[in-house]
């Protein structure tokens, strides 16, 4: 409730010794500034995410809309190929978490091998993705052909665009290290690349979960919604 | 992050050598304001004309051959999408957060300069990519600036082709460009204040375009996921907002989908920007009317409060845009209260507005004169709009000129009002050199008795039924002749106050060069951006030493102190510690 004491105090009254600051305002803070700025981007992304999740819910009460798991004939009825994305996903995340120890622990080989393992796996969650798309093409499953197909297209796109941007930054975090030649300053903003892929596999695990939904839970959650 | 300017300066500044990265690739938070804005002035000129054009079409039908229904349509999408988001959200946040908020909070710059760069460069990019849908084939886009689907994407609305296309695109470069300078502006303020600027010692200003800021990280999103589906349904023939449809004669592809959806989307986006755009104006207008009345804001943590509370609450009352769309009652019932409730913090801040003026020692310069004249005009939209947050009276009212009025008296003449008083307040900081005083009158009189001359005759003929969006009005029997005649003296005013804003950008330019030196603090204000050491400030704006805060930003007219104002930078006197609060600053 730190806010509402702040809101509450009286900047008009001189309290306490004559010329005393109030906030004591030293060391190098970026590090803290690019949290804050991080938690603001989880936010953001949040925001986006959650708002399509709503809509997807919205759209999913009219009647043509198809879930994509429930009968026999829909693709993620049985959602094995889904899970195998999910696993290269999460050992990215995992990867990343390893760098992170190893540049706390001022190890560089560790560091190197969770970095590089963690852009592979992410490039191929990447590929598994676009891979699955191409299955469902396969099947008739169009972007067009249905609003819940739709919905897959479109959330894995942003899923993944997200996925990229985090690529770039990681890439101009990794360079700009390199360049500077100093390792130990790889820490703190490895940490919010970790924090951030680890976010993105929780958003996913949202996206598997609703989009290999059956009707029943879809409708459920939307009447919980009041559509 | 490279390039880091925070306030500690464990970093090296490095002052820019060259034209190009002092002026165009610059990483300085005062020349990415002025590119800012000169940019958002810019696409406001040109929408500024687009009214015109509009006008010259209502005022005198018939007339003008050039101006067709296409064209008049795509002018009214075009002229209100670019004075909301295009020029006011730019020129606010992107021009005036950008200035002010370091030298306001005493930091050196943006936390994060490289990327407040990018913020420019990317909104410069959306606003090629609008401007270029006036060259696409069938031109831009003139479904209207809400956008609705399905008439949006539909063969017959004007610019269905390509420019919706380069309207939506345009939207979410431009809504990356904002998250990168928002995230700059809250971060900046919650991390780089100087020493002793606690939050409650900020300057108005700063809490508006703090709160406005937050608002928008939470609001665009809303904007940039309908236009991700409208897309969507245009490009891919997804069928998200479309339902199905019959156009000329043809059955088209889509079906099933939600016109009504992309409602609620826009106006859940759509409503916060309206305070997007008023809470930095509600904070710059408190600052210019404490200096230049010479007393305390009345109810300072008042203001802070309405402030919080306005930003919340204009979450919660987005569907007063939609009574028309058709909803449950208890929906309607709901979104008209909370319309109701909103007015209380923002009537709060009326009246405390009001009681700074109260017994203050008023000095009439042109901030000032606009700071009061937007009082008027922001109380009078503001009472229009107590009345169309009612159901029963909305649905009568809603698609004639009445709304138009309103609107516009709320959120185009006040927030503008604002501007200009900004724009004079702060030009001797901006430049180092006053404005010409009487061109200024001048500037203020035309454009707010003009703007009255516009607007109270169009809520009239609101009352009497014209309806809005229409071309030309034809023969209609409950319209009387003389709301012709109205049209044609709104009309005539429009042009009048559109010319004299001529004015004002001669007057910008003269003083440039021939205004008297300004000197420093010429206002005599409290609030650091006055203190630096340098007019206009330099790279770095405080020289070696960053400023400590030992006040808030209000100390006007102290007893027993030689000048009128105390700067936020003065340490606290023995005497002041011992003779308590002054008088009349309770909030």
């Amino acid at each position: 409730m730190k806010f509402f004491k702040t809101l509450g105090t009286k900047p008009w009254l001189h309290d306490g010794d004559v010329g005393a600051v109030a906030v004591d305002y030293s060391g190098p803070h970026i590090d803290a500034a690019s949290r804050i700025a991080l938690r603001f981007i989880l936010v953001v992304v949040s925001v986006i995410f959650f708002l399509f999740i709503i809509t997807f819910l919205a759209r999913s009460q009219y009647p043509d809309f198809e879930a994509l798991s429930g009968a026999p004939w829909q693709p993620f009825t049985d959602p094995s190929r889904l899970w195998i994305n999910t696993a290269l996903l999460a050992l990215a995340s995992a990867a990343m978490q390893l760098g992170v120890s190893g540049a706390r622990q001022g190890k560089l080989n560790m560091t190197v091998t969770g970095i590089s393992s963690a852009v592979c796996f992410t490039v191929l969650f990447i590929v598994a993705q676009l891979d699955l798309w191409m299955h469902l093409q396969s099947m008739g499953f169009y972007i067009n052909s249905n609003p819940a197909n739709s919905y897959f297209y479109m959330l894995t796109a942003i899923h993944g665009l997200h996925i990229m941007g985090g690529l770039i930054v990681l890439t101009n975090v990794v360079f700009r290290v390199w360049y500077d030649n100093s390792p130990e300053s790889l820490g703190a903003p490895l940490q919010l690349c970790t924090t951030y892929w680890h976010f993105l596999l929780g958003v996913w695990l949202v996206l598997f979960a609703l989009l290999t939904s059956r009707p029943e839970t879809i409708n459920a959650l939307a009447a919980m919604c009041g559509f | 992050m490279q390039n880091v300017a925070i306030a500690d300066q464990t970093v090296e500044l490095h002052d820019p050598q060259t034209f190009i990265t002092k002026y165009v690739w610059s990483q300085d938070h005062k020349v990415i304001a002025i590119q800012y804005s000169l940019t958002a002035i810019f696409v406001g000129l040109v929408a500024l004309v687009l009214s015109g054009l509009m006008r010259l079409q209502l005022g005198f039908p018939d007339t003008f051959d050039f101006i067709t229904p296409s064209s008049y349509l795509q002018f009214v999408t075009m002229h209100g999408m670019i004075m909301v988001v295009y020029l006011l959200t730019a020129l606010l946040l992107g021009g005036f957060g950008n200035y002010m908020i370091p030298l306001m909070i005493g930091a050196r710059d943006m936390v994060f300069p490289f990327m407040n760069m990018l913020s420019f460069w990317v909104y410069l990019l959306s606003v090629i990519v609008l401007m270029a849908s006036f060259f696409v084939p069938g031109g831009p886009t003139g479904a209207g600036w809400t956008l609705y689907p399905p008439q949006a994407i539909l063969e017959g609305t004007p610019g269905s082709d390509w420019g919706i296309i380069l309207m939506l695109v345009s939207l979410a470069i431009f809504i990356v460009a904002f998250t990168m300078g928002g995230l700059n502006y809250v971060t900046t303020v919650i991390q780089a204040r100087t020493h002793g600027m606690t939050m409650m010692r900020m300057p108005l200003t700063i809490w508006g375009i703090f709160t406005a800021t937050i608002l928008g990280l939470l609001a665009f999103p809303a904007l940039l996921v309908s236009a991700i589906m409208m897309l969507f349904d245009k490009i891919l023939g997804t069928s998200f907002f479309m339902p199905a449809l019959v156009s000329l004669g043809e059955n088209l592809d889509y079906s099933g989908g939600s016109p009504v959806l992309f409602q609620h989307l826009f106006w859940f986006f759509g409503h916060p920007e309206v305070y997007i755009v008023a809470l930095p104006a509600f904070g710059m207008v408190s600052d210019v009317l404490a200096t230049h009345a010479r007393k305390n804001i009345f109810g300072y943590r008042m203001m802070v409060w309405a402030i919080v509370g306005i930003g919340g609450l204009s979450f919660v009352v987005w569907a007063h845009h939609m009574y028309v769309s058709g909803m449950h009652p208890a929906f309607g019932f709901f979104f008209a209260t909370t319309t109701l409730i909103i007015a209380v913090p923002t009537a709060i801040k009326v009246y405390n507005w009001v009681l700074t003026l109260y017994r203050g020692n008023i000095q009439l310069t042109v901030p000032m004169l606009f700071a009061i004249g937007f009082i008027f005009t922001f109380t009078h939209g503001g009472l229009t709009g107590l009345f169309l947050g009612n159901v029963t009276i909305d649905l009568p009212l809603s698609d004639t000129y009445f709304v138009v009025a309103h609107f516009h008296m709320v959120m185009g003449v006040s927030p503008v009002m604002v501007l200009f008083a900004a724009v004079y307040h702060w030009y001797p900081l901006f430049t180092g050199r006053m404005f010409n005083e009487k061109l200024g009158k001048a500037h203020f009189w035309l454009t707010f008795l003009g703007a009255y001359a516009v607007y109270l005759p169009m809520h009239y003929i609101g009352l009497l039924g014209v309806p809005r969006r229409y071309f030309a009005m034809g023969t209609t029997d409950f319209i009387p002749e003389s709301a012709f005649t109205l049209n044609a003296s709104i009309t005539v005013s429009a042009l009048i106050v559109g010319l004299s804003q001529l004015i004002f950008l001669y007057n910008l330019f003269w003083s440039l060069r021939y205004g008297k030196p300004a000197g420093h603090n010429p206002w005599g204000a409290t609030s650091l951006e006055w203190q630096t050491p340098d007019v206009p400030p330099h790279h770095g704006n405080w020289g070696k030493e960053l400023p400590v805060v030992y006040r808030w930003a209000y100390d006007y007219g102290v007893p027993g102190v030689e000048q009128d104002f105390i700067p936020q930078n003065h340490p606290v006197t023995d005497a002041e510690h011992t003779a308590g609060e002054p008088e009349g600053s309770k909030a």
